[in-house]
């Protein structure tokens, strides 16, 4: 059964702006992000997986987004360093988090930028790295090292989709949907070079961050106002679990980014 | 060209960073070498790559460095050069660089500076302040001047040889062709002159009193008088030969039509030498029309720049004469600036001299009826030189004939 870690929104708001969705003039609303947030939690529980959930912290409105938390490989847990200062003090409380629960904490060094799941993600064997506006491509090859395996960096070259997970979301039968406009011409390249059966998704859907999807199994979370990936995804053979998910995309952040598999893979072998 | 060394790590194959990498440099007008590649044998194994970016500008470099870092590149901090004071005015410090005639870059408080001007034998003064780096000669220097010491953050740039197959150079570098049919070469001398003259560069003549004895002087006339020649270096017994030939019909006595020596003959030499002194110097002589034909008279008329070097058995000398040699290769220094092809003919010393002062870029054409006279010359370590062993009239002659408009 997969293991999923969940923070919930208590002090979550628009309080600065990092990406290019957010707007200070634009807040949430306060009882529609409790209720997008339960719905998910509320999906999720019913799917065949198990929650943690890590206790909220004031002033770190975005620790919502728990796939930044880090990335978990078995029993080791790489933690973020992240780009920008709003974040950073996330950092320290998800890792003790973790700890606490007996991972290794494996830091990077300070000065390689790197945003966890939301920039690291497994397709078959191969881990799966966007860089350029949060993560550093230097951090990749650190976490090579650590996890000894194959790393494809991708550049990202669209601001709204700023993390790997915001526009590429693998399968687990080796394929992935994706909006391949989101990425440098190499990066395209590559990623059609390892994974077969790749489902384009158009820019209208891409922009309700449709990528940004829980995968377990054969049923995917994914937040609505994705009709034409839905179908898709359900001739394959998922089943598609389309939730309200505008307060979060205020953040620049959907299901995926509310969500980190604990552990995103067990092993790499 | 300036250039950086960077590091690339990590699944630089599989992730196509290498050869993204590499588009990205020659797209923004750089150029590449890669100086080291190892590939990772497993799926799992990290790939290295050392690369040499280079741009013709500092700019053009920064900026395609600058794209590079996001895509993981380390740049190679580059070791400044090493200097030390100068410790007496006309003496190098103790392990002084010493500079060759291709281009050299030097590394100066992290930034490349390139030497100017790329001359052989000479030390590099870097000036702090200007951040200039100057290749000096031993009488140039003075005490505290900061020169380099060592070999470290010097980077030298060979001139490549043409791969072109159109290009003489390509086939006959540093030859001096003995044994191959001479005209030929000559065709090929005389294509190169038309393209320097064509690319605009500046062709320099250096000629020794042979052009003379040969009679030779009518066609080195028309090359000056059809705009070959921008620059001519010599000594004083190539102007005095060649006024004694226009102003008495002999040189050194010998009547050049007769080729026997000429009643009294030996005394023309010394008359030549008076008018000219007479005048004030050769210029003046062509001016009030004492001096109306030959090599010098033609270069007067047509206004091309000559520098007559001095030697301790010149007669006079002439008046433009510069018996200091030491001011003499400082006036031909100067004046080398733009000259792109070298014609130096029938006189070791004078381009021996001057093959010196060249910047291994320019190209040049040496023709000798000495055979060891040719190969000393094409063999200094110049990277396209053509070597000709013929006597200069008939040289000139059919290069004339090949050339003429």
């Amino acid at each position: 059964m997969r293991q999923l870690l969940l923070c919930p929104p208590d002090h979550y708001g628009i309080e600065y702006e990092i990406n290019p969705w957010m707007s200070r003039a634009r807040g949430a609303d306060t009882p529609l992000v409790q209720a997008q947030w339960k719905g998910l939690f509320e999906k999720l529980s019913s799917l065949d997986c198990k929650i943690e959930l890590i206790e909220p912290r004031p002033k770190l409105p975005d620790m919502v987004f728990t796939a930044n938390a880090g990335l978990t490989v078995g029993r080791r847990f790489i933690p973020s360093n992240f780009r920008h200062e709003e974040r950073a003090g996330e950092a320290p409380h998800f890792a003790r988090w973790m700890e606490e629960r007996g991972y290794e904490v494996v830091w990077l060094a300070k000065d390689l930028y790197f945003e966890g799941e939301g920039d690291a993600l497994f397709g078959g064997d191969v881990l799966f790295c966007g860089y350029k506006f949060r993560s550093d491509i230097n951090s990749h090859r650190a976490v090579a090292d650590v996890l000894g395996c194959l790393v494809i960096s991708v550049e990202l070259v669209d601001p709204r989709f700023y993390h790997i997970d915001t526009c590429f979301c693998p399968l687990p039968d080796g394929g992935a949907f994706w909006f391949p406009a989101a990425f440098d011409e190499y990066g395209q390249r590559t990623i059609r070079d390892h994974l077969q059966d790749l489902i384009d998704v158009p820019e209208e859907e891409a922009v309700h961050f449709s990528c940004n999807a829980v995968v377990l199994g054969r049923d995917i979370v994914l937040p609505e106002g994705a009709p034409k990936l839905v179908a898709t995804l359900q001739d394959r053979g998922y089943t598609c679990h389309p939730l309200p998910m505008s307060e979060f995309l205020k953040a620049g952040g959907a299901c995926k980014c509310l969500t980190m598999f604990m552990p995103q893979r067990e092993s790499v072998e | 060209m300036f250039s950086e060394t960077v590091i690339l790590r990590g699944h630089i194959i599989d992730s196509l960073i290498l050869p993204k990498v590499l588009d990205q440099i020659l797209t923004q007008g750089g150029d590449f070498k890669i100086g080291e590649i190892k590939i990772g044998q497993n799926r799992v194994d990290q790939s290295f790559a050392r690369i040499e970016v280079s741009a013709p500008k500092h700019e053009t470099l920064d900026d395609i460095v600058l794209r590079l870092r996001q895509h993981g590149a380390e740049v190679i901090e580059k070791a400044d050069v090493q200097l030390a004071p100068a410790p007496a005015d006309g003496v190098f410090p103790k392990d002084f660089y010493v500079t060759t005639n291709q281009q050299t870059f030097v590394t100066f408080n992290g930034a490349e500076i390139e030497v100017h001007p790329a001359l052989m034998d000479c030390a590099v003064e870097i000036d702090r302040e200007s951040r200039r780096a100057t290749a000096r000669k031993f009488h140039e220097v003075r005490r505290g001047m900061e020169i380099v010491v060592g070999h470290q953050g010097i980077k030298v740039v060979p001139v490549q040889r043409s791969t072109s197959h159109t290009d003489v150079f390509e086939f006959m570098s540093t030859n001096i062709s003995l044994e191959k049919p001479k005209s030929g070469i000559i065709r090929e001398m005389a294509t190169e002159l038309q393209r320097a003259r064509a690319e605009g560069g500046k062709i320099l003549v250096v000629a020794g009193p042979a052009v003379v004895h040969s009679g030779a002087v009518p066609h080195l006339v028309k090359l000056i008088e059809w705009d070959f020649v921008d620059l001519l270096f010599g000594g004083n017994a190539l102007a005095l030969h060649d006024i004694e030939n226009a102003l008495y019909g002999t040189s050194l006595g010998i009547d050049l039509k007769r080729g026997s020596l000429a009643e009294r003959g030996h005394e023309n030499q010394m008359r030549a030498i008076n008018v000219i002194r007479e005048a004030g110097s050769i210029s003046r002589a062509v001016e009030t029309g004492g001096l109306k034909t030959g090599i010098m008279a033609a270069c007067v008329r047509k206004g091309v720049e000559f520098v007559l070097a001095g030697s301790i058995r010149d007669d006079g000398p002439l008046p433009e004469v510069i018996t200091d040699t030491l001011e003499a290769q400082a006036a031909m220094r100067e004046k080398l600036t733009g000259v792109t092809t070298a014609l130096m003919m029938g006189t070791m010393l004078h381009s021996m001299a001057v093959a010196n002062l060249l910047p291994a870029r320019v190209k040049t054409l040496c023709v000798d009826m000495n055979p060891a006279a040719v190969s000393r010359l094409t063999e200094r370590g110049s990277f396209q030189s053509l070597g000709l062993v013929s006597d200069l009239e008939p040289f000139l002659r059919e290069l004339t004939n090949t050339i003429a408009p």
